[in-house]
């Protein structure tokens, strides 16, 4: 009896080990194949060819990546300007200050619009923001990158309420208690107790608001125009702007498998993979210098 | 209103994605043969039009029909998964290198005719333009609708994506008026737009945009106004018809390829024999805004 249960044990810890090893092995494996896939572009395109301005993938050696990455720079942006303070700021309200009732409402609600699938938000873009947009500035169009923006805000909320409410919600009460004991007002409690408390968990919900800002496709590639033009200033959020993910997927399609064409969006996803990792590393460091800190206050 | 809100749906679908399918599988069980067909967004609408109607002559036979671009289309057949490609341009002297390469050789087939219709916003006085006009316009030299006579309005270039056929045809013979040698582009802040329905949206609603797009996607019901041409200053400008496309006074109209890799055998030639030979198939050419190659 006791033998099988050892044995059972020994197949369950093995299965949890290589299901936790999975995760890295995936991440590896699609590395490499990104960089199977996208380092020959290096060594097909000239590095001035690359990183020119003038991405025309069909025709010599147009393959500019410049503008799809400020294109996907300026849409991210202008995303996670509307994203963190909206979502935080729904994230305080749902977790420290809605009564009960409303807390069970609108928590359900933010679920529902982060399962709202980007092709129907692209759609309202298209037809019903684009339209208003233009004629409201005054635009020559209304497919640009603030229009990409403002539906990747209204993507990224979702995440980030629900990451921030809960790291917010797993803040010890003791601690507001305290706070209020000492005389401090709701609005003192929540921005120098509660908010730094749950702080790496709202980074968190920051992170991977944006992750999921950068990496959104349809949504961008129906309402942002995908021209690619250069996007190096304040106007250029006006103007139509192509990202990165929406080449991939509008050129992927029709290249055949080995061209350059082909091996340079395997370079762009590249890139993009790079800039999340840079993304997660930064905040990861963060949250963690902030642990050591606390850790010596503590001891 | 609704049923067109519901195409523009499904087309955005469909042309984005590059697992797009509209198979038009008939329900008969003693399927004896199928047929893979893929290719230009142009012709999906006439090719699943033709799926259908032999299907329901011919119970046995299943025909897949997917859009996803001539490139695409091409790109398929050489990799061997379907049968039939669909594409609204020649195939290029690369894909015929890139077949020899794998021992294909490719077929071409006439299937129909088809127009390009340079088409604007309804409040937009300009009525008609001259080839090398749309050309200053499409790479950038005129920038304003008021330098041909116009409001004064910015001119916002739409275009379909560079994996489409009609990219293909239009940069080709408008852009660079059929001189090979020209290298003229497109202008870089040109919309290059994911689907015909996403020309079209844009174009009914904004004032400021010039769009172009196959005769068989422009709706006829006066929600855009599509632009009467001349090859230059001193021919007449004429508009995109049927009949001003087969006797060939419209200067901008092209041929519509279907490409088997090597002689179609069994099914693939039957099914082919059918497009070309049967009236009823040419039938739904017309229907469909194309026109029929006889």
């Amino acid at each position: 009896m006791e033998k099988t249960l050892n044995w059972r044990e020994y197949i369950i810890t093995r299965l949890i080990k290589a299901s936790g090893y999975s995760a890295i092995i995936f991440v590896l494996l699609i590395f490499f194949f990104l960089l199977r896939e996208g380092v020959p572009a290096l060594a097909e395109v000239p590095l001035s060819a690359l990183f020119s301005v003038r991405w025309y993938p069909i025709e010599g050696d147009n393959f500019g990546i410049l503008p799809l990455l400020t294109g996907s720079l300026i849409v991210t942006l202008g995303a996670a300007i509307i994203a963190i303070p909206f979502g935080i700021g729904t994230a305080v309200y749902i977790s420290e200050i809605a009564p009960r009732w409303m807390r069970e409402i609108l928590k359900p609600l933010v679920e529902l619009l982060g399962g709202l699938p980007s092709v129907v938000l692209g759609f309202l873009g298209i037809l019903v923001l684009a339209p208003f947009l233009r004629r409201f500035l005054d635009l020559p169009t209304g497919l640009t990158a603030f229009t990409g923006s403002l539906l990747l805000g209204g993507i990224a909320v979702p995440t980030v309420v629900s990451v921030a409410e809960d790291a917010l919600d797993a803040v010890p009460r003791a601690y507001r208690e305290g706070a209020w004991a000492l005389g401090a007002t709701r609005w003192q409690t929540i921005w120098r107790v509660t908010l730094p408390a749950a702080r790496s968990g709202v980074l968190t919900a920051v992170m991977l608001g944006i992750g999921r800002a950068i990496g959104e496709t349809m949504t961008v590639m129906m309402v942002t125009g995908n021209a690619p033009v250069l996007a190096l200033s304040l106007s250029s959020l006006f103007s139509p702007v192509r990202t990165m993910t929406a080449t991939i997927a509008a050129e992927m399609g029709e290249v055949s498998n080995g061209s350059t064409h082909y091996h340079v969006l395997f370079f762009i996803g590249m890139v993009l993979f790079l800039i999340s990792l840079g993304v997660n590393i930064a905040a990861s460091s963060v949250v963690f210098r902030a642990k050591k800190r606390a850790e010596r206050i503590l001891s | 209103m609704k049923k067109r809100f519901a195409l523009l749906v499904l087309l955005f679908i469909f042309t984005a994605s590059c697992s797009s399918s509209a198979s038009t599988n008939s329900s008969s069980p003693q399927a004896t043969a199928y047929i893979q067909n893929k290719g230009s967004d142009t012709i999906v609408n006439l090719a699943l039009a033709w799926a259908e109607k032999y299907q329901d002559e011919n119970p046995g036979v299943r025909i897949s029909v997917t859009g996803g671009g001539s490139g695409t289309g091409i790109a398929a057949l050489l990799n061997g998964t379907v049968d039939i490609a669909n594409a609204s341009r020649q195939i290029s002297a690369d894909e015929i290198k890139l077949a020899q390469s794998k021992g294909i050789q490719p077929t071409e087939f006439v299937i129909a005719r088809d127009a390009i219709a340079v088409i604007v916003n309804p409040e937009n006085p300009i009525a008609q333009l001259t080839l090398q006009q749309v050309s200053d316009i499409y790479s950038g030299k005129i920038k304003n609708w008021s330098e041909l006579g116009g409001e004064d309005r910015p001119i916002v270039r739409l275009s379909r994506e560079t994996n489409s056929g009609t990219h293909v045809y239009f940069l080709e013979n408008v852009i660079r008026l059929g001189d090979k040698k020209n290298k003229t582009l497109f202008s870089m802040n040109t919309l290059l737009l994911p689907s015909s329905e996403g020309i079209i949206a844009e174009l009914r609603d904004n004032p400021n945009a010039i769009g172009y797009d196959g005769l068989g996607y422009v709706p006829t019901d006066g929600t855009v106004k599509v632009i009467a041409l001349a090859k230059d200053a001193n021919s007449p400008y004429i508009l995109p018809s049927i009949e001003t496309v087969n006797d060939k006074s419209y200067p901008v109209a092209r041929d519509l390829y279907m490409y088997t890799s090597g002689e179609p055998k069994g099914a693939v030639k039957d099914y082919l024999d059918w497009i070309l030979n049967s009236t009823e198939a040419q039938v739904v050419v017309g229907k469909l805004g194309f026109v029929p190659i006889k």
